[in-house]
């Protein structure tokens, strides 16, 4: 599935995650993870709950600060920095819950995301004139094209907290592609998705990295989709990195397949390998065979 | 293709149709249709009713101030009528006479007004670093701090506020010889003083209203909106809090003080116990009522609560109860001024429960009947 060759392969890592520890009073949510990402590569990160997925997200957009380690994004060194400035810098984010301004409108929220792309000040804004004027409308433009990229006209002046959650999800995309990102992080963008909606989204993330060529990495519990669309894949448990690699290879490791279910001996992994697939793929079965499929139908009526 | 435009009113074919303020017919048929009124009002009715109206417009321009942190980037504020009085003092002493026991500068109202709006602005910008570290309800109680702490001060600075229960003279509302206060000619028609603050609040609401319209629909007013929503995730999106809420107390503090000298030009004497906790409940009466984090609603809610006495003012001639001594000397059961506070607390409770969107909600409802009529959905 690997249909990228990343733009720009010879330059340097867009991200580098190194040795990072992160502890809340006792419990340690990240413990001394390491990974890399390269540019227009698509990285997964996969665990049990509570692994530390989300915290390594909440550590790359600086919403934590972590204890050892550092993490670099496009060559600085982003420990310490205030989310709004990681953000400037490019780093766009989708959360686990929706984290959409639901008062606003689905146009407000994507205008939103080309925030750090915005210049003027707020006298400038209070007149309407010159600068603000030109930039509001050059944003109205370039947001459009994400309206049609993610085939949400008909939403456009709804307040988002309206919209069905399906809906909700792609906004939510939305908004960080408005920002132009130089990285996505995607936190569970399947989460709750029938598969209908789920297989829509992984044709949204398929394009975005074939059209728009942002490396992205993916927090993601339906193991179809992540196997499908990844190039590499870490696996956590507990805070702790249990291997790294290619998505086949990670979907066999013994550790991976101990941790899902709750670490046997080796006869037990070997008797419950069947269904360690079906509980890797969610525990949904046959529903997750046909997004197994799906992404790779597409690519071929394209 | 002008002909296909007029039978498709919301088919907009530029950008800047889409995200104009007035987008459709309705909406500049209905402002032109407001504007036309507002315009014959003083002619039409009695200097006591125009007074409330110049009065309402005022308060209009604090509420939308109040509106603007409060509503639209959701930060809780009590301190408005601080604001309100740095605004009035600052103008009152500008434009007072030189020769009085009152500081004053004898300046016009043309320097007064804009340096009451800036003063008032930048007492909001130093207050603001407050409201970065706090939110919710904290900040709710320090700027009501702020209330306590200004009483105090204009209780005692005497020379500027006349200290309590005297007062101070109001704002002189001259520009260039030219006295609002006045009753005189203008272009040759005799105006009363009445009309011609009328005509002079209105004008200062309109350009106000529309600043803070523009700004609300600008990348400062969603950042507003996202700070109010989500702050976690605003700030992941490149929002700086800290600065946007300083942005929002500079301006909002900023129209309460064009709000307070616009009021004290309307009245002959400014009473310093007046900036007290009411005011600023009056403020967050005014747009709970109107409607959250709108122009329009800030602005009927400022009318409302601004005719509301000339309404309580009628009540002890139909129910003998209610007294308009102070002192219910004349055996009344409550005077009118507790019968308004009784009333401001009512109506927010019940705008608070029956419709949180205020009176600005109640008219959605009413448009969108008619959208969907005959149909209810």
């Amino acid at each position: 599935m690997a249909v990228v060759t990343p733009a720009g392969a010879g330059a340097g890592p867009v991200l580098e995650f190194s040795d990072v520890v992160l502890r809340f009073a006792g419990v340690t949510a990240i413990d001394r993870v390491s990974f890399t990402v390269d540019p227009g590569e698509l990285f997964a990160i996969i665990g049990p709950n509570g692994a530390g997925k989300t915290s390594i997200f909440n550590v790359l957009s600086g919403v934590y600060a972590p204890e050892a380690g550092s993490v670099s994004f496009l060559g600085t060194d982003i420990v310490g920095h205030k989310p709004h400035a990681i953000a400037a810098m490019g780093m766009a984010r989708t959360f686990q819950n929706i984290e959409l301004f639901e008062n606003l409108t689905v146009i407000d929220n994507l205008m939103l995301g080309r925030h750090r792309h915005i210049r003027y000040g707020w006298l400038s804004a209070m007149a309407w004139l010159g600068p603000a004027r030109t930039q509001e409308l050059a944003s109205r433009r370039a947001i459009e094209e994400i309206i049609d990229f993610l085939e949400i006209e008909q939403y456009r002046k709804y307040p988002v907290g309206l919209l069905p959650y399906g809906v909700q999800k792609r906004v939510e995309l939305g908004r960080a592609l408005a920002m132009e990102p130089r990285l996505l992080l995607l936190d569970e963008p399947v989460a709750g998705m029938n598969l209908e909606e789920t297989e829509d989204m992984a044709r949204f993330i398929l394009d975005i990295r074939e059209e728009l060529e942002i490396p992205i990495v993916l927090v993601e519990h339906d193991m179809g989709l992540v196997m499908d669309l990844a190039d590499r894949v870490l696996c956590l448990d507990f805070g702790k990195p249990l291997t790294t690699g290619k998505p086949s290879d990670v979907q066999q490791h013994p550790d991976v397949i101990a941790a899902y279910l709750g670490g046997g001996s080796a006869v037990d992994v070997a008797a419950s390998d069947a269904a360690a697939d079906d509980e890797a793929a969610g525990g949904r079965g046959e529903p997750t065979a046909g997004t197994h499929d799906r992404p790779a139908e597409t690519k071929g009526t394209r | 293709m002008s002909n296909a435009l007029t039978r498709r009113p919301e088919l907009y074919t530029t950008y800047a149709q889409d995200m104009a303020l007035l987008d459709t017919p309705a909406k500049r048929n209905s402002v032109a249709a407001l504007a036309v009124a507002a315009l014959t009002v003083p002619w039409l009715v009695v200097d006591p009713v125009l007074f409330l109206f110049a009065q309402g417009f005022a308060l209009a321009i604090g509420a939308i101030g109040l509106n603007l942190v409060t509503g639209y980037a959701g930060q809780v504020s009590l301190g408005h009528a601080f604001f309100v009085a740095v605004g009035a003092y600052t103008a009152a002493a500008l434009t007072g006479d030189t020769d009085t026991r009152f500081v004053g500068f004898g300046l016009q109202l043309v320097v007064g007004l804009p340096v009451a709006g800036l003063v008032a602005g930048l007492a909001g910008f130093v207050i603001s670093p407050l409201a970065s570290r706090l939110r919710g309800l904290y900040l709710a109680i320090v700027t009501l701090g702020l209330v306590f702490l200004g009483e105090h001060l204009w209780k005692e600075w005497r020379s500027l506020t006349g200290g309590l229960g005297a007062g101070r003279p109001g704002v002189v509302a001259d520009v260039g010889g030219f006295r609002f206060d006045q009753p005189g000619e203008v272009f040759g028609v005799l105006m009363s003083s009445q009309q011609k603050m009328y005509y002079l609040c209105f004008a200062l609401l309109v350009v106000f209203a529309v600043l803070a319209r523009n700004l609300a629909r600008s990348a400062v007013g969603r950042a507003f909106g996202a700070i109010r929503d989500r702050d976690v995730a605003a700030e992941v999106l490149g929002v700086p809090l800290a600065k946007y809420k300083s942005i929002a107390f500079t301006v909002s503090s900023a129209y309460a003080g064009i709000a307070g000298s616009l009021l004290y030009t309307l009245t002959s004497v400014i009473e310093p116990a007046s900036f007290n906790l009411l005011m600023s409940v009056q403020y967050i009466a005014m747009i709970l009522i109107g409607g959250v984090a709108t122009i329009s609603g800030s602005i009927a809610g400022a009318m409302f609560l601004g005719f509301l006495p000339f309404v309580t003012r009628q009540a002890p001639a139909l129910f003998p109860w209610i007294s308009t001594d102070p002192a219910l000397r004349d055996g009344g059961f409550i005077n009118v001024f507790q019968l308004e506070a009784i009333l401001y607390g009512a109506l927010i409770v019940a705008f608070l429960v029956l419709q949180p969107r205020g009176l600005f909600g109640l008219w959605v409802k009413v448009r969108n009947y008619w959208k969907g009529w005959p149909f209810s959905y």
